[in-house]
Parts: structure tokens; C-alpha cells; sequence
């Protein structure tokens, strides 16, 4: 069942178009991984969904729904009454994220009282309990501490904590552990996945990182230039992406069952800012395999595996 | 912490011992204070008397500590020009120093923190627009400017408020207060908004740039997202932040109100001491003007400490 539905959605700051005709869905209960590189438009799309998008930015079309709500035309009020309720957000910077002058219980609390679903009282004792669920330590004390008294594993905790005391149906998290060490990235994705299977929250999860996607997605979508080039299930864009630009991505990660090559694969070339992106198949300027045909804009083709590429890979050419 | 406490205090007490020196030394270089006292006729046992009652006689290094000891004792001497104890003098004009400073303090602070807010929140409105150019007028005009042009609207052509003096004092145990009588009342509002207003633009500007530097942060955006409305956003979290640098500098500013206070109360012939310091250097009244240098740094001093303390109560994060 589906959850949430973007169709068609395009962001623009001024005249500059930063995301361009993204649709994508996730079902209840899913992990849906967003990826891309630096610059690409996942935190923009996500940002889209909350209704949090920065001064100067504007959605200029396309559809976002969440179940039966509509979350495109919403009012404000309507939209804080979703957010921290249906749907939360974790951020990359977890101690910035959390305002320094406030104890960290009451910011995992804050949810529950400004909507109405509990007293003070049993807001506290709520965050309590779930500071201890996201696995911190002497919950009571550490609720009243400061952000600058945990470290930063601790803080994406409290943050996650803050993120899932209201049982949202829907969890975006934007790169929650690029932040970390490495180390902790791992009890944090742990942390993630109990959780959803916990309480059926579907994530939207968005990271550089194949390596978070194999653990953790059910389903990959892949963003370039402000567009959707490929999405479909994990396993199957693993074992045979279609998009050029997927499969470069691929070819990032290092391979477990064969011998280490050496150095790691890195994409040539930069992803250029948008006002340089080409008119045509966005990636044309770092593909292996451009033709005149990629002038045109490719469409995504498929069903379940979707991509968009007039000269999709694995195909003899 | 507690060692910073101590370390701020052994600040203020040299930079208190600095300002006494000066002062002290003001009677040494202006002149010589037996010739101001008896003046030219004096006979010379007269003055070796007068010398050695008030200790001139002895070394420089005593006399400063015999200076120092009177004035922790409210010791200030006597008038050159009125002949009595400059310490009952200032003790009569205080109050309505200080009851002008406080007026015109609790305008500025609380005039600059809502107006700052209101120009964060509503930044693109045009209300909070217009009071933002019309504060720059505030911020360049010269106090006595403002106070002359308040006079003319208020006191020559509206003639709604007095132009000069407190108005019907009442004495409470030997505090004059203005406060009490509704001429005392409308008596403080010309010198209140003329003393207040640069400063008040001032912590104006301040908020209104703190809060926008704050609304950007990474926290806002997470209390966004977890559904807070714009009120609670605006008053729970950015407000607190916003206001742990302004109360430095709000502090300082209330310092330079009372010696600020000199024009204002020039212009309004307030009786308060910064007319009372006007008056002394007009007529070298040593004593006086030696007095009115200690107790204003004595103030600056006393406030800066209480700034410090403040900063560490608002500011958690100071305490450990
Ligand atoms: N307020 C804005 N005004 C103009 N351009 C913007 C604004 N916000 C973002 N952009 C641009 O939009 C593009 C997409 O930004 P976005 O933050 O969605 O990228 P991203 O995929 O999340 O990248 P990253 O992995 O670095 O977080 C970037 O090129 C960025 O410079
Ligand atoms: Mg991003």
C-alpha cells in the first residue's frame, strides 16, 4: 500500500531549477533509500515533503500525498499538525540539531505536548522511556542534560528518540550518520532498523552511501541533476543496474567477494551546480556512452525497475 | 566557575583602584586646594594648619590610602563651591538620577526586545520595515537633539508635557521620588524617551539581528519538523537563544545611560547629579566632580559583575 507519493515534482529557486519532475512512492512499512551525489536534490525533495523548503525556494509543480492527506496544497497549520505526528525528520548534524539551551527530554517531549496526545507529565515519562529504547544509558539523568553534555552518537539518538516518540508513519532521515564516526554509523542504522520493525514506520532514507542502502533499503531510488535516473528494488538494481550513472555508483563500493582492486573506482568529473546542467539526459557530460540521441530528455521506462537512459547498460550496444 | 567569579571581582576591585587614583590625582594637578579653600588673604600659619588638618602634608602614597579609606566610607569631602559634605550633596541629587536612568532603561530594554522581535519575525513586512529606517534616525541623531525636538512637539506646541525640572516630589525617608505625584510621573517622560532612545535602537538592532542569525540554525529547523507552530518556535526556542548575547551588551548600554544622563539632564534641567557634575566642572568643584568619577565607574563596574552573572544563569552551558 502506498504511503507516500510524490508525482511529478519540480523546485525551483528563482528562475533555477533544482528539482525537476521527481515522482516516487514508498509503501507503509518501507525503506526506500534516496541516493545521489552532493547536490543532486534529495534533501531538497525531502524538504518538500515536510513543507520546510528555505526562504526562496517554491515548489512549481507536481503532487505530494501522504495516505489520504495532500500534502502539496496544505496550509501551514495543517502541515505542522502532520509533522511530528504522520510524518518526522532526522538531520544530518545531530548537535546542531538540537537546541543547545534546552534539556534533551524535553525536546524529545516537545512533540507529544504541542500536539495534544499527552500532559507534561506523561510526556516526560514518555521520552524517558524512549531515550532508553534508542539505547541511552541512565535515561533519567540524561534527559535532563544538555545537548553539549552528549556526544554526537548520543544526540543522533536523542534525535531519533524525538523523531519516533510520536510513532510517525513516515520517517525521513537526511544522511543520519554521515556526521558519525564509523562505528557508531553502525549502531545507528541497527538502532534505525529495529525500530522500523518495531513500529512499521516507513523510511525514507537519504545517503551517499551504497553501502547503508544494501543493509538497510528495500528499494533504492536514484537521483542526478535534480532527477530521477533510476529506481526499483535493492536486489535487483545491485545485480543489474540500468542507469550508467547507477552502476558508476555501484562501482564505488568496494566488493566483498572479490579480491581488492586496489584503488576504488571514483566517477570522473563533478557533478555540475544547476545552472550548468544540459539540456537533454543530465548526465550526458559524465557518461561513458553519450550519443546524439541523449539531446533528448530519456523518460523513465519499466515498471517495478524504472530508468531513464536511451542506452541502458547490460544491453549489448 | 566559582574561580571565575573571583577572578572577575579581583578585575573590578584594580580596575576601581585605577579610577580612584585618577581622581585622587585631579587635586594634585587642578590647582592647589588650600589656595581654592581659603583663598589669597590666608595667613601662612593658616595654611600650614589647614595643611596638616587635612593631611596635605603628609606622603602621596598615604594620603591616596586615607583617600581611598574615606570614600569605602562615603567620604567625598567637602564642596569647594557649596561647603557641605559632597556626600550629602549627591546623596539629595541621586534620586532623580536614578529614578530617570531606571525609567529610562526599562523603556529601552523593553522597547528593544519586542521591537527586535518584532522586526525578526515580520522581517519582510512593511510595519517592521519602516520601524527599521526610522531607527537608523534614532541611531544618528545627537541626544540633544532628540531631547530639543521632544521639548518643541511636546512642551511648545502640544503642550502636553513639561519642558524642565521632576515636577511635585514626595520625600520617603530621604529619598525625593517622582513616582508618586502625576506631575512627577509626566515630568519623566521627555528625559526617560530622550535618554532611552539611542539605546533602545540600539538593543533593537541587536535582538532583531541575533534572532535572524538564530532562526537559521539547524535546531529551528528540527523543532520545525517536529511540528512546532511559529509561536513556540519564535518564544520557546529562538528567543532564549537570542537573548544570552543581548544581555552583555543590554548591560553595558544601562551603564551608559547614567553617564549619558549629563546631556539629558542638561537639557531638561533635571536636578540629578550629571547637572550637579555640569555644574562642578564649571566652577572646579574638585571634590564633587572626583566623587561623581568613583561613583559612576563604581556603577559601571557593579553592573558589568552582575552582567557575568546573569550570562552564566541563562546560559547553562557556563555552569560546569
Ligand atoms: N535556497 C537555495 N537557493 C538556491 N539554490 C539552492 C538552495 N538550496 C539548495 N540549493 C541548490 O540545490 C541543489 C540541490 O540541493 P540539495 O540540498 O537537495 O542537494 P543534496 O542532494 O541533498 O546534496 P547533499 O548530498 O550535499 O546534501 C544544490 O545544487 C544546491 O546548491
Ligand atoms: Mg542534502
Amino acid at each position: 500500500m502506498t504511503l507516500l507519493a510524490i508525482q511529478d515534482l519540480s523546485v525551483r529557486a528563482g528562475d533555477l531549477s533544482l528539482v525537476d519532475g521527481v515522482t516516487l512512492d514508498v509503501g507503509a512499512g518501507e525503506v526506500v533509500a534516496l541516493v545521489g551525489e552532493s547536490g543532486s536534490g534529495k534533501s531538497l525533495t525531502a524538504l518538500s515533503v515536510m513543507g520546510l523548503l528555505g526562504d526562496g525556494l517554491t515548489i512549481e509543480s507536481g503532487s505530494i500525498t501522504l495516505g489520504e492527506a495532500n500534502l502539496s496544497g496544505a496550509s501551514a497549520s495543517v502541515m505542522s499538525e502532520l509533522r511530528g505526528n504522520e510524518i518526522a525528520m532526522i538531520f544530518q548534524e545531530p548537535v546542531s540539531s538540537l537546541n543547545p539551551l534546552v534539556p534533551v527530554g524535553a525536546q524529545v517531549a516537545e512533540s507529544l505536548i504541542v500536539h495534544g496526545r499527552a500532559t507534561a507529565e506523561e510526556a516526560k515519562a514518555q521520552a524517558i522511556d524512549m531515550l532508553r529504547q534508542v539505547g541511552i544509558p541512565e535515561p533519567e539523568s540524561r534527559a535532563r542534560q544538555l545537548p553539549a553534555e552528549l556526544s554526537g552518537g548520543m544526540c543522533q539518538r536523542v534525535m531519533i528518540a524525538a523523531a519516533f516518540i510520536s510513532k510517525p508513519r513516515l520517517l525521513i532521515a537526511d544522511e543520519p550518520t554521515t556526521a558519525l564516526d564509523v562505528t557508531i554509523q553502525a549502531q545507528i542504522l541497527e538502532l534505525m532498523s529495529a525500530l522500523t520493525t518495531e513500529t512499521g514506520t516507513a523510511i525514507l532514507l537519504i545517503t551517499h552511501d551504497m553501502g547503508v542502502v544494501a543493509e538497510l533499503a528495500d528499494r533504492v531510488c536514484v537521483m542526478y541533476g535534480g532527477c530521477v535516473v533510476e529506481q526499483g528494488p535493492v536486489d535487483t538494481i545491485f545485480a543489474k543496474p540500468r542507469h550508467p550513472y547507477t552502476r558508476m555508483l555501484l562501482n564505488t563500493l568496494p566488493r566483498l567477494d572479490e579480491e581488492p582492486k586496489g584503488e576504488l573506482f571514483a566517477i570522473p568529473g563533478n557533478v555540475p551546480s544547476p545552472q550548468d546542467w544540459p539540456s537533454g539526459c543530465r548526465f550526458q557530460t559524465r557518461c561513458d556512452r553519450p550519443t546524439a540521441a541523449c539531446f533528448e530528455r530519456p523518460e523513465l521506462q519499466g515498471d517495478a525497475h524504472r530508468f531513464a537512459c536511451f542506452h541502458p547498460t547490460g544491453v549489448a550496444s | 566557575m566559582f574561580s571565575f567569579l573571583v577572578r572577575r571581582f579581583l578585575q573590578a576591585g584594580l580596575v576601581l583602584l585605577i579610577v580612584g587614583f585618577v581622581a585622587f590625582s585631579m587635586f594634585n594637578f587642578v590647582g592647589d586646594p588650600i589656595d581654592n579653600m581659603l583663598g589669597q588673604e590666608a595667613s601662612q600659619a593658616d595654611i600650614e594648619r589647614l595643611r596638616s588638618v587635612l593631611g596635605l602634608d603628609q606622603p602621596f602614597v598615604v594620603q591616596y590610602w586615607k583617600f581611598l579609606i574615606n570614600a569605602l566610607d562615603g567620604n567625598f569631602g567637602i564642596s569647594y563651591r557649596q561647603g557641605r559634605p559632597v556626600a550629602e550633596i549627591i546623596a539629595e541629587r541621586a534620586p532623580a538620577t536614578l529614578e530617570l536612568a531606571a525609567v529610562s532603561g526599562l523603556f529601552a530594554i523593553t522597547g528593544g526586545i519586542v521591537l527586535g522581535i518584532f522586526t525578526a519575525i515580520r522581517r519582510e513586512g512593511f510595519l517592521a520595515n519602516f520601524i527599521m529606517t526610522v531607527s537608523l534616525i534614532g541611531v544618528s541623531l545627537p541626544t540633544f537633539l532628540i531631547g530639543i525636538l521632544l521639548i518643541y512637539l511636546f512642551s511648545v506646541e502640544l503642550d502636553w508635557l513639561p519642558s524642565f525640572g521632576r515636577g511635585e516630589v514626595v520625600d520617603i525617608g530621604g529619598w525625593s521620588t517622582g513616582f508618586l505625584t502625576a506631575s512627577g510621573l509626566k515630568a519623566l517622560i521627555l528625559p526617560s524617551i530622550t535618554l532611552g532612545l539611542f539605546q533602545m535602537t540600539l538593543i533593537m538592532r541587536l535582538v532583531r539581528s541575533e534572532m535572524l542569525e538564530v532562526l537559521r540554525q539547524d535546531y529551528i529547523r528540527f523543532a520545525r519538523a517536529r511540528g512546532l507552530s511559529e509561536r513556540a518556535i519564535n518564544f520557546r526556542h529562538a528567543l532564549k537563544n537570542t537573548l544570552v548575547p543581548v544581555i552583555t551588551v543590554t548591560g553595558l548600554q544601562l551603564g551608559s545611560i547614567i553617564a549619558f544622563a549629563i546631556i539629558t539632564e542638561t537639557v531638561f534641567q533635571w536636578p540629578g547629579v550629571g547637572l550637579l557634575f555640569i555644574n562642578a566642572v564649571q566652577f572646579v568643584d574638585i571634590p564633587v566632580m572626583a566623587a561623581y568619577l568613583i561613583l559612576i565607574s563604581v556603577m559601571f563596574v557593579a553592573i558589568n559583575l552582575l552582567v557575568d552573572v546573569l550570562y552564566v544563569a541563562i546560559d547553562p552551558r557556563l555552569r560546569s
